[in-house]
């Protein structure tokens, strides 16, 4: 196994490797060397755009060797909530860094110009990119393409005009359709003249022994291709839950003004799949193929003229820029969602600072002043594209507030009880009940994906759970997820990795864990990033949830502030924080 | 780390493949056959690199792209289609023509075979070949596909299959 450190200064334009074996013993990889490497990196108060801010990539040891485990662990101070950045994406990445021999990769200071990095194997180049400064995400892509080796088996990451912007919520393409998405990393990037990254490699792992690696494999692959713990994914997708969030009533629509959507039949994953599914791929090692792109045609003159956009979907980016916004139609999601990468955006994020200014203009705490005479109305698709432009072009106050977050907005024209974030982060599409305002408040980067809170509402409305189980399933998945993120596995796998499986696939490899060491690992891990963000100044304790979660409707029923406060509190005295 | 062909071929054998056509009793009326893979649904791959990883587990026991002997290109990155490269088990192998030290050498079977000791690590064959399926490996010896069908087990979509085809002359 890999145990090494990739270092590269943009500032003094230098690239050195050091062994780290202890480190990865301790922390076994992704998002605990991540952390770790954060706290060595980022001194106490560090502004997140500032060259003391470092970039950590960082993948573990089942990454490129197992099937499922796709993903890398990207680590860093956020600029939107000014505390614990973190964000995984799938595509080549992790194949890419494990054959090319880093394991981690630690990116300090800042280049003089706009630049991108190029790493073949060992050899780290730092290039100018000064050219392909302000080209959009995707055909910075396809201008690297030629310009460097390694086709089929590199990975070419890289930032739109937002990251350049320093957009809080801007994105990092990860080799087109799939992203480091949330809390700004594009901004990071952008910040030190960082265009892009491309990596690619030829090295091989070995296994100690090939035939219980053979065997194991063989196992895993099995569950992911023949059981039903994958089915959702390679069917209808994520977006095959618009439909049934919208019959719970658990569906966030128009600002969580509605927890469902009348129109929600029209933007199903069903009606996506029947209209405008093209084709479905697979990130490199994965055989399920979840990547779900449609085809958007649209006619430019009478003449049967086309042009024909491939956009990737998902339920995510469905609930926020479409029954979020009050868009009626798959072909207007589909528009903002190209929208939203070319400019590279955060899907999520943006259209819920879209769904804030929306209300905020209904109910005149803004004025056509502000929005320069966009109609930012439910349904307008054309404005809604008019908008992100100008989020990234900032041309006046009230744009340049929105491209910090709906929190920093409303905390300037007001509608705070309605600026749908926590801890600072935009919320996800889940208006379950308790457990997901409580999952992603306390969560380390305040994302669904932390403790799955929304998977926990809906096992409760089957069968009633205390807010004491509620908090120890949440507890249970930060730490348990803290050691997945570590290996790493995409979390739609977490079917296939059951504890025995992470035990055998990791002793395949040589690294010998017990059930023991794994839960204090993800105890561990859980820890040292909590010490990051109260060290960031996060307090759980003074946490805004906004209003508008007790005003309209869960899938469970009304969710009172008193059971929040309440589920916190357990939370807090189980933490042993109190 | 390179096995034998015969361990490989051995190995493949265990990994029995689904294929009907390999099911099917050679009667002795019908003329002899020879494996040969195929890529039946190009249109149908999902860029996985399931293929790949599954020949170089079997051919090298590691883990590996650079030595399988299947190769899936993009053709314009992600958003293009995938291009599923495969020996074509040619009837009159230009690899083997060209090859200039006889490593590379037909068979009666209409199989090719490689002698490594033979092998310069010239790279005619991989000039010979237009398809790009035969190509130098790190240690500068063609990875040759042998058909085995290891790869067919580990594609989810169903692109690859492994047919028979008349060896030539019979």
């Amino acid at each position: 196994m890999l145990r090494k450190v990739l270092y590269i200064d943009l500032t003094r334009q230098e690239s050195w490797v050091e062994e780290r074996q202890e480190l990865f013993q301790s922390w076994m990889g992704g998002t605990g060397v991540g952390i770790r490497l954060l706290q060595e990196e980022c001194p106490p108060g560090t502004n997140p755009l500032s060259p003391e801010a470092p970039i950590i990539l960082s993948i573990g040891p089942l990454n490129g060797v197992f099937p499922v485990a796709t993903k890398t662990a990207a680590t860093f101070k956020s600029p939107l909530t000014g505390n614990l950045g973190e964000s995984y994406a799938g595509g080549r990445l992790s194949l890419a860094l494990r054959f090319a021999g880093h394991e981690a990769l630690v990116i300090r200071g800042r280049a003089e110009r706009p630049s991108y990095i190029s790493i073949n194997d060992q050899e780290v180049r730092i290039k100018d990119a000064t050219s392909i400064w302000g080209v959009d995400a995707q055909t910075t892509g396809i201008i690297l393409r030629d310009r460097e080796p390694g086709v089929g088996r590199r990975s070419i990451i890289r930032i739109g005009p937002a990251g350049e912007a320093a957009v809080r919520f801007a994105c990092v393409m990860v080799d087109t359709y799939r992203h480091f998405g949330r809390l700004g990393l594009g901004a990071v990037f952008g910040s030190k003249n960082l265009k892009a990254l491309v990596v690619a490699g030829t090295e091989h792992v070995d296994v100690p022994d090939i035939k219980r690696y053979k065997e194991v494999y063989n196992r895993l692959y099995k569950t992911a291709v023949q059981t039903e713990v994958m089915e959702k994914y390679h069917d209808i997708g994520t977006s095959v839950n618009i439909n049934v969030l919208n019959w719970l009533r658990g569906l966030p629509t128009k600002n969580f003004l509605l927890s469902s959507f009348p129109e929600g039949e029209k933007i199903s994953g069903e009606a996506f799949a029947d209209k405008h599914l093209l084709r479905r791929f697979s990130c490199a090692g994965c055989p399920i193929g979840c990547v779900h792109i449609a085809a958007l045609k649209t006619a430019f003159s009478e003449h049967h003229e086309f042009e024909v956009r491939r956009v990737s979907y998902d339920y995510e980016p469905i609930y926020s820029l479409g029954s979020n916004l009050g868009v009626k139609t798959a072909e207007g999601i589909l528009q903002l969602i190209d929208a939203c990468e070319r400019l590279g955006l955060d899907v999520m994020s943006a259209g819920v600072v879209l769904s804030w200014a929306t209300e905020a203009l209904e109910k005149k705490l803004i004025t056509e002043k502000e929005t320069m005479g966009v109609p930012l109305q439910w349904n307008e698709v054309e404005g809604y594209a008019g908008a992100l432009d100008l989020m990234v072009r900032a041309p006046n106050e009230f744009y340049a507030s929105l491209a910090r977050g709906a929190e920093y907005a409303a905390k300037k024209y007001g509608g705070l009880e309605y600026a749908m974030t926590l801890g600072g982060n935009e919320v996800s599409g889940y208006h379950t009940g308790p457990a997901s305002i409580v999952g992603q408040l306390v969560g380390v980067r305040h994302s669904h994906l932390d403790n799955a809170g929304y998977g926990i509402d809906q096992k409760a409305i089957k069968k009633p759970l205390s807010p004491e189980t509620m908090v120890d399933e949440i507890i249970k998945e930060d730490n348990s997820r803290g050691v997945f993120n570590s290996l790493v596995g995409c979390l739609f796998a977490r079917g296939v990795y059951s504890e025995e499986n992470i035990i055998d696939s990791l002793g395949a490899v040589g690294i010998e864990k017990s059930k023991d060491d794994l839960q204090d690992l993800g105890r561990r891990i859980f820890e040292e990033k909590y010490k990051f963000k109260v060290q960031e100044g996060f307090d759980l304790s003074a946490a805004r949830v906004p209003r508008r979660f007790y005003e309209t409707v869960s899938a469970a029923g009304m969710v009172t502030e008193e059971s929040i406060v309440e589920m916190v509190k357990i939370y807090r005295e189980k933490r042993g924080w109190s | 780390m390179q096995k034998s062909q015969a361990e490989i071929i051995q190995e493949a054998e265990e990994a029995k493949t689904t294929q009907t056509q390999t099911e099917r009793d050679s009667a002795p009326t019908r003329p002899k056959m020879r494996r040969r893979l195929k890529v039946a649904h190009p249109e149908r791959c999902i860029g996985c690199l399931g293929c790949m990883f599954a020949c170089s587990r079997t051919r090298t026991g590691t883990v590996s792209l650079d030595s399988s002997a299947i190769k899936v290109r993009t053709q314009g990155g992600i958003e293009g289609d995938y291009r599923v490269v495969v020996c074509r088990a040619c009837r009159d192998p230009p690899c083997a023509r060209a090859c200039p030290t006889g490593a590379l050498e037909k068979k009666a079977d209409g199989k090719v075979v490689f002698h490594k000791d033979l092998c310069t690590g010239c790279g005619s064959c991989e000039k010979a070949c237009l398809v790009g399926a035969i190509a130098l490996g790190k240690e500068k010896m063609p990875i040759k596909c042998i058909h085995c069908g290891a790869c067919v087990e580990f594609c989810p979509h169903g692109v690859l299959e492994i047919e028979e085809i008349p060896v030539e002359g019979d």
